[in-house]
């Protein structure tokens, strides 16, 4: 524990001035913050010399503090302890390229090695164009680029270690093997920066570790020679990078990012190039795993640092979501499948038991309970001072929160299964006999739209628009007032997916094994992404990703705007429920028995 | 509804009965309070849509080949309570034979497809709908088109529609007749985009804006009713701007005007019959150069 706020939990490196650990921010005891602590340790005897390193940390993490790019970690926090200094910054779940080239066998393709090169241009460009002053990185080199667990670039170590380092005698500025001569000879330009990488782009392709090579030896070393898959347009960049003399580089850059991508235009890598690195499946570690006595298939509910979820063993759990311990859990008479709901301190959910059940969240002691005729498969929802949810008896209950009486039911004719969508009007919901239901807070039906078969997916409304599928294989979109319909898509086989929408796109899965992006506005497919099996989960969007389950037991982490793979995890059952997405961390269940969480 | 009223009197209420002191503390409103006093939400209910047209030769062209249809209802029963309406403007393709004639069939044509399949069967007690409005106004254009080629061989036009139901719109293109959203803020959103080589140039940064505006060849669309290879066209629905406009007109209107001098004059006028005479009269004192036709809808 550091400064009574971050919690060590492990340690993630250690350098020749420290070391970096993984923690945990205190200051957040609800939610888990995680972040990266990287000590430093002031190892001058001379206290003039001392003074002077301490004074530079604090001035370099008042710069960085400023930075504002997505390829360079935020700085939270900065504290100096005796002689160690400490650093917080944001946490980044991935691996350094130093890590990803001794993994990897052979060589790496060159379009990644490219989109890599392109976003560390990027990054570069920014610090470059830095005002008042320009920031050179200055140690450029495979161990100081992360590749995130979404493949993207980060920048790590700002020169910050160095100032630690130049207590000690006769060390140099930057990483020896990556430097440009005038680094050697104290300037420090952003053509310096071009230099080095153009030195790791060098190593990332031939695999010849420079450091164990004379220095300023790259020409020595060809690197089509060495692997002749590369295109002699990116061989022909790199040793433009590469130039001895500083004026015969690539003046900037964002040069040098022009001429990769007249690369990757040339060379037929452009369309491939927003392709991130799939990070292979093993390396997603959760962050923590819960084991029910039976499968999951329902959804998890996060509230307050709780995470809620039912399974097949009956029973309602309520976990800490920083470590997944169990808090309590409630027995009910058979099987959860809906997503439990916490309103002030009332923990809902159905059961297939018939039940209603509400509970305390602080006790997991029963509040009351409110029996149907027909199993709850729907999920309830809150408004209004009332609890609204389906039963498999066909009616739609609207229940009192604080009695527990039921103020009215609606008769649907058929067994409601779809969770009801509440906005400030209406009451919207599908039932298994293929009708939708457009009803007042009286429990009046407004208006009634038919499909061919059951609507058990969720409906979602928003701007004035209702989406769900059915299992006649229709993603629907109906105008929320009318009921009329503004457009049909077809999919390949039926759904019990609920859609969501983020900007101009709605999503939602289908028995077909795919996953849509369809545009909100046109209908017109945007993307699709195959899974191995039935997509009977459903979608969330969190930042600029899609989390969705399949019942081929893997968690998919796709790039929402281009339905492109970033990552998936496997699970050894079918994911049928709704992940949760809260504070950088992903909550599902999975029907192996398994309550997971992942880092988003 | 009530509510809202009720936050809007209250609001009034609790206003100082004297000026007590110069010591009045104040900050900057936020969005959220802003929201709701900047734009006076006038909501009649039931909701209607308040139409305007307007339609003149211009001051070069001897024949009118332009086309319009208006038509708005409102069905309210208690249980109901919908605004309907129907708007489209076709621009017969000047030179070609049967210019004239292309936009009147193919707006016939098209109102006749979309009132038979989407309003009648509404009315009808047999309350089923069969298809989605974005199909009906896809084969509303098919109509269209066999209509044209059919009766006005040879002839082209431009058709833009719209279907208002409830508070959607939904929106058939194909040509440069155009379709805005008009907020009070300010905004002017083009909804549509134009099926003309110059702007497709534009788009692709071959050509400025300012090269396109006296570009020779600006006339000409790549895709039109009366065409001969087969197209698609544009289909899509969005929120009716409320409070705001749904503007249509032809280039006899967007091109001569400017999106500020269409704003003012919109947002000005008494109603929206006014502003689509205003529209047409400012077109014509700028020139006049071709066919003015223009639909203003104002959603209350």
């Amino acid at each position: 524990m550091l400064v009574d706020r971050y919690l060590i939990q492990e340690v993630i490196g250690v350098g020749g001035m420290g070391s970096v650990y993984r923690a945990r921010d205190l200051h957040f005891p609800n939610v888990v913050k995680i972040v990266a602590v990287k000590e430093m340790i002031n190892q001058a005897r001379d206290p003039m010399v001392r003074q002077t390193i301490l004074h530079n940390f604090e001035r370099e993490a008042n710069l960085l503090v400023t930075l504002n790019h997505v390829a360079i970690p935020k700085i939270f926090d900065y504290f100096t302890h005796d002689e160690r200094s400490y650093l917080v910054l944001e946490y980044i779940n991935g691996k350094d390229l130093e890590a990803i080239l001794n993994e990897t066998e052979g060589f790496l393709p060159e379009d990644q090695v490219v989109k890599w090169a392109i976003e560390i241009c990027d990054v570069l460009d920014y610090l470059h164009n830095h005002k008042p002053e320009p920031i050179i990185f200055r140690d450029m080199k495979p161990s100081n680029v992360m590749i995130n667990h979404n493949g993207h670039v980060m920048l790590i170590d700002f020169g910050i270690a160095k100032i630690f380092r130049e207590g000690q005698k006769g060390t140099m500025i930057g990483t020896e093997g990556y430097s440009p001569p005038e680094q050697y000879r104290g300037e420090a330009t952003p053509v310096a920066d071009i230099y080095a990488l153009g030195a790791t782009l060098h190593h990332l392709l031939t695999k010849r570790d420079p450091r164990l090579e004379p220095p300023f030896s790259f020409s020595e070393r060809p690197i089509r020679k060495i692997n002749p898959s590369v295109s002699p347009e990116l061989e022909a960049v790199i040793n433009t990078a590469l130039q001895y003399n500083p004026t015969d580089r690539f003046p900037s850059a964002i040069a040098m990012k022009e001429a990769l991508l007249a690369v990757a235009r040339k060379t037929g890598i452009l369309s491939r190039i927003t392709l991130p690195v799939t990070m292979k499946e093993e390396k997603i570690k959760p962050l923590w795993v819960f084991k029910c006595e039976d499968e999951v298939r329902g959804s998890p509910f996060y509230d307050n640092g709780v995470i809620y979820i039912g399974s097949y063993d009956n029973n309602l759990y309520a976990l800490d979501a920083t470590k997944g311990e169990f808090h309590w859990k409630f027995p009910t008479e058979g099987a959860i499948v809906g997503r439990p709901i916490v309103y002030q301190d009332m923990v809902l959910i159905g059961s297939k038991d018939s039940n209603l059940y509400c509970i305390s969240a602080k006790t997991g002691k029963l509040l009351w309970n409110h029996k149907t005729d027909g199993a709850i498969h729907s999920s309830p929802r809150v408004g209004e001072g009332h609890v609204f949810f389906g039963s498999d008896d066909g009616y739609l209950y609207a229940i009192n929160l604080t009695s527990g009486r039921r103020a009215w039911r609606l008769d649907a004719g058929e067994a409601i299964r779809s969770t009801p969508f509440l906005t400030n009007e209406f009451i919207y919901f599908g039932t298994e006999a293929g009708d939708f239901l457009c009803v007042d807070y009286r429990g009046q039906i407004k208006w009634r739209f038919r499909a061919k078969r059951a609507i058990t997916s969720s409906p979602t409304v928003t701007q004035g628009m209702v989406y769900f599928t059915s299992l006649d294989a229709s993603f629907y979109a109906l105008d929320s007032k009318s009921g009329w319909m503004i457009w049909r898509f077809r999919m390949g086989k039926g759904s019990v997916s609920s859609p969501c929408r983020v900007d101009n796109f709605v999503f939602a899965g289908s028995a077909d094994g795919f996953i849509y992006c369809l545009d909100a506005n046109t209908s017109k497919e945007i993307w699709r992404f195959q899974t191995d099996h039935q997509v009977s989960g459903s979608p969330v969007i969190y930042k600029d990703s899609l989390y969705c389950g399949s019942a081929d037991g893997n968690l998919y982490c796709l790039d929402y705007k281009t339905g492109k793979l970033r990552w998936k995890f496997a699970t050894d059952g079918p994911i049928t429920g709704t992940p949760m997405a809260f504070n950088n961390v992903i909550y599902f269940g999975s029907a192996d028995h398994m309550v997971y969480a992942l880092l988003a | 509804m009530i509510k809202f009223l009720e936050r809007l009197l209250n609001r009034q209420k609790p206003k100082p009965s004297g000026n007590e002191s110069g010591f009045v503390q104040t900050a900057p409103l936020s969005e959220e309070q802003l929201q709701p006093v900047t734009v006076m939400p006038l909501v009649i209910e039931p909701a209607h849509l308040l139409v305007g047209v307007g339609q003149s030769v211009g001051k070069q062209r001897e024949r009118n080949e332009d086309a319009l249809f208006s038509l708005s209802s409102i069905l309210s029963d208690g249980n109901v309570e919908l605004p309907f309406g129907v708007f489209i403007v076709a621009d017969g393709m000047g030179g070609h034979e049967h210019g004239e004639i292309a936009s009147g069939v193919a707006v016939r044509a098209m109102a006749e497809f979309i009132l038979s399949r989407s309003y009648l069967p509404f009315l009808s007690m047999e309350d089923r709908q069969r298809s989605s409005l974005q199909e009906v106004m896809e084969n509303g254009v098919v109509q269209a088109q066999q209509a044209v080629v059919r009766y006005a061989p040879g002839g082209g036009t431009t058709l833009t529609a719209a279907l208002v139901v409830g508070e959607q719109v939904t929106l058939a293109h194909v040509g440069d007749s155009r379709a805005y959203f008009v907020y009070p803020d300010g905004r002017m959103q083009v909804v549509t985009q134009d099926h003309s080589l110059v702007h497709r140039l534009v788009e692709l940064g071959q050509l400025s804006e300012q090269e396109a505006q006296v570009h020779p060849q600006r006339n000409v669309l790549y895709r039109a009713l009366g065409q001969s290879e087969p197209f698609r066209p544009d289909i899509h629905t969005h929120p009716m701007p409320r409070p705001g406009f749904l503007l249509i007109c032809s280039d006899g209107l967007w091109g001569v005007l400017s999106e500020k001098e269409m704003f003012q004059i919109i947002t000005s006028a008494r109603n929206p019959a006014i502003a689509c005479k205003n529209l047409v009269d400012a077109a014509n004192a700028a020139g006049g150069p071709d066919n003015i036709s223009v639909i203003l809808v104002q959603y209350l």
